[in-house]
């Protein structure tokens, strides 16, 4: 019973240590904290880190996180979008090397095809479901049971 | 609605009580075993990337990718002076450096006096500590943490990524990788 109860306390105690871990003292990188001098590559640069995990905070965006790491991510960000690079090709280049996870936009790609098509198909079966409902009935004779 | 005679309630009546039980295990299912959070490294099998980092302590050189590229299997250690299991993987980084296995560090977002405490007190096993303030060779090679330990082959490529400490018990492990990445 102690040792089911340990068990289940152990990850927690371990979430609750990670960010101690995490303390390193040298000051946030130059373009962590600051926006670029150019508002629409600030916009860009904003709207690129809003969907790119912080893969130390999991369930935040780097442009949410106050993670030492993900203010390095941002830091690249802006800088790369700064010297004119494409946000989607910085996009790709993190995906290179952390995989799909590190991406909240989904991709179109062979595994995430369902998650394009399964809105039309759920569209498709509820027009089959219901296109009965909506025929006018053949004769009064139905017409009349269902006054009933 | 009711020109057919009323239907005898069939299967479908459960169907809302197996879709909660469904649920009910997934959410059980999610408490007892959380998913894997690690975020693994998509550049395994591909070449380390250009980097030439200065020099994180006074005793050792900074790193450069060139290093990786001389023929030998290298480890590739991940670390900082701010991570506690760093200093936890200190001896079993020892062993492998005692085994006579290359090491080279990629301190993080680390000060050079700190980095010259922390090896004053957990021992220096690397031959060349690069200083990676921006996390930038970090992200680079998609490592998401401190520590973890790339096998470099000696063409320079990765062949392995083993995310937190070294365990003792993960040592004789790692020594497979790196035999396997000088065939």
């Amino acid at each position: 019973m102690i040792d089911d109860v340990k068990r289940l306390l152990l990850p927690l105690a371990l979430m609750a240590a990670a960010p101690a871990m995490a303390q390193d003292l040298l000051p946030p990188a130059p373009y962590a904290y600051k926006q670029l001098p150019d508002p629409a590559q600030e916009a860009k640069a904003q709207a690129l880190m809003e969907t790119l995990r912080c893969l130390k905070c999991q369930s935040q965006s780097i442009a949410d996180s106050d993670a030492p790491m993900a203010g390095d991510m941002r830091h690249q960000v802006r800088t790369r979008i700064a010297a004119g690079e494409d946000p989607e090709h910085i996009r790709q280049w993190l995906i290179e090397r952390y995989g799909d996870y590190v991406s909240y936009t989904p991709q179109v790609k062979p595994i995430t095809w369902p998650l394009f098509a399964a809105p039309l198909a759920f569209l498709a079966l509820a027009a089959l479901l219901l296109r009965g409902r909506f025929r006018r009935p053949a004769n009064d004779s139905t017409k009349n049971e269902d006054a009933q | 609605m009711s020109a057919e005679p009323r239907k005898k309630p069939g299967l479908a009546i459960w169907l809302p009580l197996i879709l909660f039980g469904g649920f009910f295990v997934l959410v059980i299912w999610g408490l007892v075993r959380p998913a894997d959070r690690e975020v693994a490294s998509a550049f395994i099998g591909k070449p380390l990337p250009e980097f030439n980092l200065p020099p994180a302590t006074d005793d050792r050189p900074g790193l450069a990718t060139a290093t990786f590229r001389a023929g030998k299997p290298r480890l590739l250690n991940v670390f900082a002076s701010w991570c506690v299991p760093c200093a936890v993987e200190s001896p079993q980084l020892a062993a492998l450096a005692g085994q006579g296995v290359e090491i080279d560090g990629v301190a993080i977002r680390d000060r050079k006096p700190d980095v010259a405490r922390f090896l004053a007190q957990n021992g220096n096993p690397f031959a060349r500590i690069g200083k990676d303030d921006l996390s930038q060779v970090q992200l680079a090679i998609g490592s998401s943490g401190v520590p973890e330990t790339f096998v470099v082959d000696g063409k320079g490529v990765i062949r392995y990524q083993h995310i937190g400490d070294i365990r003792p018990e993960d040592v004789p492990m790692i020594l497979g990788k790196l035999a396997e990445a000088a065939q």
